[in-house]
């Protein structure tokens, strides 16, 4: 089950571990990325921090933190391959998986009818 | 008639302007500025362009120029000779126009001459990757410090004290305004260089960086393959170099140095009054996207041919605005230019015969100092074209105006900044120092001391 947030993340939970990514649509308005700042393993985070970035040809974009908890791994494939989220962005694009201190915080998310609906809002 | 010579406001403008934001007077709009800067300033009348040149050219003519001198003073700005083309080539308009050359199609010769100079001081300091230039020899320093910090997330800053005072200074200004710690270590009263025990004493898992000079203030070589074997991985090893010592010494990159910054000046830009130079930052590729400043790169344009832009620029200010990884605004880009036309003329080989006469010239002088009675030789470390002396026999400040009187700019005076080393100087040579004025100025040493 796929959530999202408003800042365009994706999350894939899987017993108390979220995989984290950006959105399809993110990857779209970026444009060609050329590079990503993975998070450190270990790090601790709160909903809506800012953890890494990613940077296409054109600018920096801030990756923030859809849910709260501990980075338990990163995606270090995307160190030599940043381009795999311009092609597979909600799968093997992931960027970081987070150990969850509050699962809670997934009902804040939308779903991805609701995400769809807000990136159209989003465009008008 | 405008109130001001040089303001091309006419009074009717200024008051339009004024009434325009409900101000009374400019004197109001200047009220918040602190009375201490209220500069009033006491010039004769304005007068036409031929007089006034004449008599600035007569004020000028008070002032002693370098290049009628024979100087021993270094200390941070180094009096090199420096070819008269240099003076032509660097004063074209096509060079003197580009400030930041983002527009590429527009820009080719200064983005090139740009990527020159950093393929050479990858090539000097033995590191991956250089930027095109900074402000100078002090933010560079103060910036490797930041840059530091932002890698590896520690807080706490090591700064020999032997690193130019002035740039400890501004280092500690960057420092203090983002709440780095910053801790500075002592240096050997024998040698000269770092106190090793005592760095290995201060480290701990908090060090983010470790800051020395190669060579020092005091001219002296520090160990670097030591100090690096001291630090673990995660420390940044920042080492503050002079680039002409650099094309004899063995480069830092190869001793493990993780960024290696300095001033640009000695690289055939005029002393002038101390500036405008330019600072120098190189680090390792993984680290590219930490550092400062702008990059400039080599690529194919659509038809395969080599064209150069700007690159990374997506870290920089104008796209990641507070988030950026430096704000410093102000590169010295033409100094830097400057830069690439000395060592290109000069060459690999040009540049180590002008080390290397620096070099001689200053153990020469060292050798027959050591011999006069009321001068002692502070150190016993090894050297490059700088070194301290303590006197006895009379002053600092007595002997630099004796030497004035002989047109000699003397040695840089220390106490003011190391006071526990007293009366003590500084002296310096350069290449551009010729036999006849050292055999002047041993003579003149004799006769004072």
């Amino acid at each position: 089950m796929k959530k999202y947030a408003k800042t365009h993340e994706w999350v894939h939970v899987e017993g108390n571990v979220a995989t984290v990514g950006i959105s399809n649509y993110a990857q779209e308005h970026l444009g060609d990325i050329v590079y990503v700042e993975l998070p450190e393993v270990g790090k601790e985070v709160t909903k809506g921090d800012t953890i890494c970035s990613v940077e296409s040809v054109k600018a920096a974009s801030d990756v923030y933190s859809p849910l709260s908890g501990k980075v338990v791994e990163v995606n270090e494939e995307l160190d030599s391959a940043p381009e795999t989220i311009n092609s597979d962005a909600e799968k093997s694009g992931w960027i970081f998986k987070l150990e969850l201190s509050d699962p809670a915080e997934l009902d804040g998310l939308m779903d991805e009818e609701e995400y769809k609906k807000y990136c159209e809002e989003e465009e008008a | 008639m405008s109130r001001y010579s040089y303001i091309p406001h006419t009074e009717t403008e200024i008051s339009e302007m004024l009434e325009t934001i409900g101000v009374k007077s400019i004197e109001a709009l200047f009220e918040d500025v602190p009375k201490v800067f209220d500069f009033k300033l006491d010039l004769p009348e304005s007068s036409d362009e031929f007089s006034v040149a004449r008599e600035l050219k007569a004020l000028s003519k008070k002032n002693l120029s370098l290049n009628e001198m024979a100087i021993f003073r270094g200390a941070g700005v180094y009096y090199h000779y420096i070819p008269s083309a240099i003076r032509y080539l660097s004063s074209r308009g096509e060079f003197l126009t580009a400030y930041t050359p983002y527009q590429p199609e527009v820009s080719q010769g200064t983005l090139q001459a740009l990527f020159e100079f950093q393929t050479m001081i990858a090539e000097l300091t033995g590191l991956e990757v250089a930027n095109s230039s900074m402000y100078d020899g002090a933010t560079a320093v103060a910036e490797a410090a930041l840059m530091a910090v932002r890698t590896n997330g520690r807080n706490r800053v090591l700064i020999s004290q032997t690193i130019h005072p002035e740039y400890r200074h501004v280092t500690n200004t960057y420092c203090h305004a983002q709440s780095i710690e910053i801790e500075e270590l002592p240096y050997s009263k024998d040698t000269g260089q770092i106190d090793l025990e005592k760095l290995k004493s201060t480290l701990d898992d908090d060090v983010s960086a470790v800051i020395v000079g190669y060579p020092n203030y005091f001219g002296i070589i520090e160990d670097l393959k030591k100090i690096k074997a001291l630090l673990d991985e995660k420390i940044m090893f920042i080492v503050v170099a002079n680039p002409i010592a650099l094309s004899v010494l063995e480069a830092p990159g190869s001793f493990g140095a993780d960024i290696v910054v300095g001033e640009g000046q000695p690289l055939g830009n005029p002393s002038s009054l101390g500036g405008p130079g330019f600072g120098f930052f190189a680090t390792r590729e993984k680290f590219v996207r930490k550092m400062p400043g702008r990059i400039i790169g080599e690529t194919k344009d659509v038809d395969g041919k080599t064209g150069y832009v700007m690159v990374l620029q997506t870290r920089e200010q104008h796209i990641r605005r507070g988030k950026a990884t430096s704000n410093i605004c102000s590169n010295h880009a033409h100094n830097a230019v400057i830069a690439a036309m000395y060592m290109s003329l000069l060459g690999k080989e040009g540049l180590r015969e002008v080390a290397i006469r620096s070099f001689d010239k200053a153990h020469y002088l060292f050798h027959q100092i050591s011999k006069i009675e009321g001068m002692e030789p502070l150190f016993s470390g090894p050297f490059f074209h700088e070194f301290p002396v303590r006197l006895k026999g009379t002053s600092a400040s007595k002997l630099n105006a004796d030497l004035l009187k002989h047109k000699i700019l003397g040695p840089m005076e220390l106490e003011k900044d190391f006071p526990e080393l007293g009366n003590s100087v500084l002296f310096c040579t350069t290449e551009a120092v010729r036999n006849e004025d050292l055999e002047f100025l041993l003579g003149r040493l004799e006769e004072i001391l």
